[in-house]
């Protein structure tokens, strides 16, 4: 169990200090940002001025090994465009993106592994059907169409729901949240449903599947036989059966939604990571893409670190010995 | 005409029976037929800017424009006809599809057999970049990848390449892994044939099957995730807007009650993506022994 834990942790930092050089790298491939800093009528004493500022007139793999010792001191530099440590604006932001995630990625399961166990359990009745046409729509349908369509009909024709925007928030610990209060609430439903739509797709057809696949076996044959309640089979035993492969792609749709999140986020102007991200695309911002490309890079390596250990609890035989 | 009973036979008489399926497959063609054809059928050719009249622009849908002709579905910000840029947008949507599906089918299916036949290092390296690549959200991969390359059809479909073929190379690879084990390769190499021969005519064949599968559903993931790049702004050039380009252009308007232009050309890519993927279902069913009765 050790030997594992140990393992996995060193092939996650592994990953990590091949990831930050791709990173850095790709990043620092790309255009010139000096064109975009500068205007382009200063004179060329302020261009060399800049330019050794920002530290760009140094060879890549000098620029790398500054970037990684101010890494591993917390300093991921200062943006180009702000001016401000990358640390600060994106920390300012990340509160905004999280709480559409968590929001979206814990209502989808909870309603996904309800609605897919359900039909799971009742394959052939309409409600399953229904169940499953929403989560093949919800697997088609590009989610910025359907943000569009959640933005024309809940807010431009009956106008109950705000369109964009984060609303009224509250200070909690020094950091702003919207959920708290009910305007701030009324901005994160439609962002909510729009990312949380293919989770609950997802949610429903893993459900579905391991429902399908568990109630065939003698685990429920034995339980009935025992003469348990379907209801009481279905909670201790079914849900405990298919939580596995949940847990994994809970763990993994977390990360992918923060990463999703960057559509939502351009669609309803919600004022997150991933709006930030594609305003530093498109001004060339590297910092800030360095930044947030290794802050997910890392957030990914961390989530599918957890989900190895939250295995070897729950696997009695991962538990149990073998190191693999 | 009767032969029988050739597989590809069977495996209509099957596809047959489901109807939904049936339907899809139908609208595919159809829409193929009309991205094909998109400047016969067009009532106006929307990328010859002579064509456009600003006088016409955000007109709604029935408008009589300058042309003298009906627009059906209206016009977009530059006065196109919005029917006429959908036939055309859906050419270059599935145009982009196809040739990302089909790039990364052939990158990632020759690197998984050559991982699953060659083994040692080489499988492990190959391996291990591809499901660190798989760990990581296609989108993302593919938004890095366009602001690193700029815009442009070719970079575009690069973006979507390094985004999906890691799909194909783990596909290619668990098939691989398995048929080369089996005592048909093994005979196969001890007749001997040579390796090239044995993985051309005998390992690859055996790995289409899941790869058709991965193939279908993978176009349609390229056509949205093109859709949506294009959406962020970080697609295609103005000048021959794709389906999520279009989309993209009305969507300032939709908050002023203009829905048709972002909405009609939204409708023909969920028409689009949604028949593919019911292809793909009935397909994936019919290629699963599991479900096999």
């Amino acid at each position: 169990m050790l030997g594992f834990i140990i393992q996995r942790f060193l092939q996650a930092v592994a990953v990590m200090a091949v990831m930050s050089v791709i990173v850095f790298c790709g990043v620092y491939a790309i255009g010139n940002p000096i064109d975009i800093v500068i205007p382009p009528e200063a004179t060329q004493d302020i261009r060399e001025e800049a330019i050794r500022r920002l530290g760009l007139d140094r060879p890549l793999y000098e620029q790398y090994f500054i970037f990684m010792g101010n890494l591993l001191e917390g300093d991921l530099g200062r943006s180009f465009v702000y001016n401000i440590p990358v640390l600060e604006l994106i920390g300012g932001r990340l509160p905004a993106t999280l709480e559409l995630v968590l929001i979206s990625v814990i209502s989808a399961t909870i309603l996904g592994v309800s609605l897919g166990i359900y039909a799971g359990y009742r394959p052939d009745s309409w409600v399953s059907k229904t169940i499953m046409a929403i989560s093949v729509l919800g697997f088609s349908v590009p989610s910025f169409w359907v943000g569009l369509i959640l933005i024309l009909f809940f807010a431009v024709n009956l106008g109950w729901l705000p369109a964009g925007g984060r609303g009224e928030t509250v200070e909690i610990w020094g950091v702003a949240w919207s959920f708290p209060t009910l305007n701030g609430l009324s901005h994160i439903v439609l962002p909510a449903v729009n990312l949380a739509l293919f989770k609950l797709a997802m949610m429903i057809r893993l459900a579905r599947a391991g429902t399908r696949e568990i109630m065939l076996t003698d685990t429920i044959k034995f339980a009935r036989a025992a003469g348990l309640s379907e209801g009481t089979i279905l909670r201790r035993h079914l849900l405990k059966l298919i939580s596995i492969p949940i847990i994994t792609v809970f763990g993994l749709e977390l990360g992918s939604t923060l990463a999703f999140a960057v559509v939502t986020e351009t669609i309803f102007s919600w004022p997150g990571v991933g709006k930030l991200i594609i305003d530093s695309i498109g001004v060339l911002d590297r910092p800030v893409m360095v930044a947030y490309l290794i802050l997910v890079a890392f957030l990914f390596v961390t989530i599918n670190f957890v989900i190895d250990l939250v295995f070897a609890v729950i696997d009695p035989r991962l538990r149990q010995g073998a190191t693999a | 005409m009767s032969t029988a009973n050739t597989p590809l036979r069977r495996f209509w008489a099957e596809f047959r029976e489901n109807k939904v399926a049936v339907v899809a497959l139908v609208v595919v063609a159809l829409m193929i037929l009309l991205a094909v054809f998109a400047s016969v059928v067009s009532p106006q050719n929307p990328y010859d800017l002579a064509n456009l009249s600003l006088m016409d622009s955000r007109r709604p849908p029935g408008f009589v424009g300058s042309g003298g002709y009906t627009h059906i579905l209206g016009t977009d910000p530059q006065g196109r006809d919005l029917l006429s840029a959908i036939f055309y947008g859906l050419r270059i949507s599935i145009q982009i599809g196809l040739a990302a599906g089909f790039v990364s089918l052939t990158i990632g299916t020759t690197l998984g057999i050559l991982a699953a036949y060659v083994g040692g290092r080489i499988e492990a390296l190959i391996m291990r970049l591809v499901d660190l690549q798989l760990s990581f959200p296609a989108i993302l991969l593919a938004l890095v990848i366009v602001a690193l390359l700029g815009q442009g059809k070719a970079q575009l479909i690069g973006a979507l390449v390094v985004a999906q073929y890691a799909y194909f190379a783990r596909t290619a690879y668990g098939a691989a892994k398995a048929e080369r084990g089996k005592d048909y390769v093994e005979a196969a190499l001890a007749v001997p044939l040579s390796a090239r021969l044995v993985v051309m005519r005998h390992l690859l064949p055996n790995c289409m099957p899941p790869l058709i599968v991965v193939a279908t559903v993978q176009i349609a993931n390229s056509i949205s995730l093109e859709a949506t790049l294009s959406f962020l702004g970080l697609g295609l050039p103005v000048t021959e807007p794709s389906l999520g380009m279009l989309i993209s252009n009305g969507f300032p308007y939709m908050m002023s009650g203009r829905y048709w232009i972002s909405v009609y050309p939204g409708v023909a890519l969920i028409i689009l993506i949604v028949a593919i993927n019911l292809v793909g279902d009935q397909v994936r069913d019919q290629f699963n022994p599991r479900l096999r009765k």
